[in-house]
């Protein structure tokens, strides 16, 4: 595996603080107002296909419910996130990352290829990206990050007489907001597994921080040496 | 490390982001960030849309079924109910503060007013969506007719509810109170305004959320600065409980 470049390694740890501060001051938005719709509008509890929890003090931003701070952590978080996302596509797309990582063929999303990467991932064989990271990493790159941005900016009623297409795309304010819900929480499943994989070998958290190579050894070193 | 207890690391990852945001949102540096973000989304919309970009318009069949009332619904004040009794007979719109002409409109004096019809969605802060359709004079019009002078850089609201005992006010500047979706409703859905959403009169705000649209007003005020107005905030909700002022985010 080659080193992480420095623009991913940067891009890495600003957006994984903007997205834990987006998701607890998220949550406290979602308290506001606990029902999600399909749709244009919405505002009956009645009309809702999910009626979500009221998340606790300990999961939000701020800890006691305030709508207004936790929109301002929220809106200022959305910049490092948004601006971050696209630096890193165009680095990404710049330094050949998308192209030699990220990239699937048709042949990597077959059941056995991924159960034949899961096996090495498990066995700490791995030295390249996987079909399964490509997968993943790919879905995050290409479909979740995009959809939490654009649908944050299409909730926003000042930015839709920008783009009016945009929310018609999207399927209408109250579509684009369960979606940003739901694309929120795929990113959090995300981050799980990616955690608890990354802490069962620390050394790519450690060259997620330095950039240097991930195996315990460089190719032709001695183990005594 | 795999087995490391999930939830007690989440929930210690989250204390920790938690009670650092809290001593930050209390620091001067933190508001200030806060207001620079707030700038810079407002710069952004603009920036993209122009300034005089309408929001989308719906079909009277994509209107939602009610239209709901929020904040203040009811107003015990004797003058208000009497008046909403007899149709606001005697109401009052006042256009004054830095204008040439100062004004004082009858509700008929408002619907004599060339017209906008507009059906368009309401956002509220707190995340729910109404679709209605509205009808009133363009605000551009009112503060044409009196001749609001160059200084003036807020269009204040005046408005007839109380909360929490203090007067509810509303700002919004000449960008927003020059757009042609900004007008003075006066029907919903073809109707007189409901008591629950504004009677007589309220704003629409069509790029900003709810808490802009002020309802019941009596007042349109021109000023140089709201510095000197409620806490010099700019607003009801962003006095009491630090709501931003460009409610476009």
């Amino acid at each position: 595996m080659t080193r992480h470049a420095l623009s991913t390694r940067l891009w890495h740890w600003v957006n994984a603080a903007a997205i834990i501060v987006l998701f607890m001051s998220g949550l406290t938005i979602s308290n506001a107002h606990r029902y999600l719709y399909w749709g244009d509008y919405g505002f009956d509890p009645k009309d809702a296909w999910l009626s979500v929890i009221r998340f606790p003090g300990w999961a939000t931003i701020p800890q006691h419910y305030d709508l207004a701070i936790a929109r301002d952590w929220h809106s200022t978080a959305a910049w490092p996130f948004g601006v971050g996302l696209l630096v890193i596509w165009a680095a990404m797309l710049a330094n050949g990352h998308f192209r030699r990582n990220l990239t699937t063929r048709l042949h990597d999303w077959t059941p056995g290829a991924v159960m034949t990467s899961l096996r090495a991932q498990a066995g700490g064989a791995e030295r390249s990206y996987s079909p399964m990271q490509r997968i993943l990493y790919g879905l995050m790159f290409g479909v979740l990050l995009p959809l939490m941005l654009f649908t944050g900016l299409a909730i926003s009623p000042g930015f839709q007489a920008a783009a009016p297409w945009l929310l018609d795309g999207l399927g209408g304010r109250q579509s684009a907001r369960s979606l940003h819900f739901l694309a929120a929480w795929a990113i959090f499943g995300f981050v799980v597994v990616h955690v608890v994989l990354a802490l069962a070998n620390w050394r790519l958290i450690l060259a997620m921080v330095t950039g240097s190579t991930p195996s315990p050894l460089p190719e032709g070193a001695h183990a005594d040496g | 490390m795999v087995d490391l207890p999930r939830r007690s690391l989440l929930a210690g990852i989250a204390a920790l982001g938690a009670s650092a945001c809290s001593k930050i949102t209390d620091s001067g540096a933190a508001q200030s960030l806060f207001d620079a973000a707030e700038d810079g989304h407002r710069t952004l919309h603009r920036a993209l849309a122009g300034k005089q970009a309408l929001v989308p318009e719906y079909s009277r069949a994509e209107r939602s079924p009610t239209f709901r009332g929020n904040g203040t619904v009811t107003i015990a004040d004797p003058f208000y109910q009497d008046q909403l009794a007899k149709g606001f007979s005697e109401w009052k719109l006042e256009v004054r503060g830095l204008v040439d002409n100062r004004l004082s409109l009858s509700m008929a004096d408002v619907r004599a007013l060339p017209q906008r019809t507009q059906i368009t969605r309401h956002d509220c802060v707190e995340g729910w969506s109404a679709i209605g359709e509205w009808q009133g004079p363009q605000l551009a019009a009112l503060l044409d007719a009196a001749k609001v002078r160059p200084e003036a850089r807020f269009i204040i609201f005046r408005c007839a509810d109380v909360l929490y005992g203090r007067d509810y006010y509303e700002s919004i500047d000449m960008v927003d109170a020059y757009h042609p979706q900004t007008i003075i409703a006066h029907t919903l859905n073809a109707e007189p305004l409901p008591e629950k959403n504004g009677a007589p009169l309220r704003m629409r705000i069509e790029r900003q959320l709810g808490y802009k649209h002020a309802k019941y007003v009596k007042a349109i005020e021109a000023v140089a600065s709201f510095d000197d107005i409620g806490q010099g905030k700019g607003g009801f909700w962003e006095d009491v409980g630090n709501y931003q002022w460009y409610a476009g985010i």
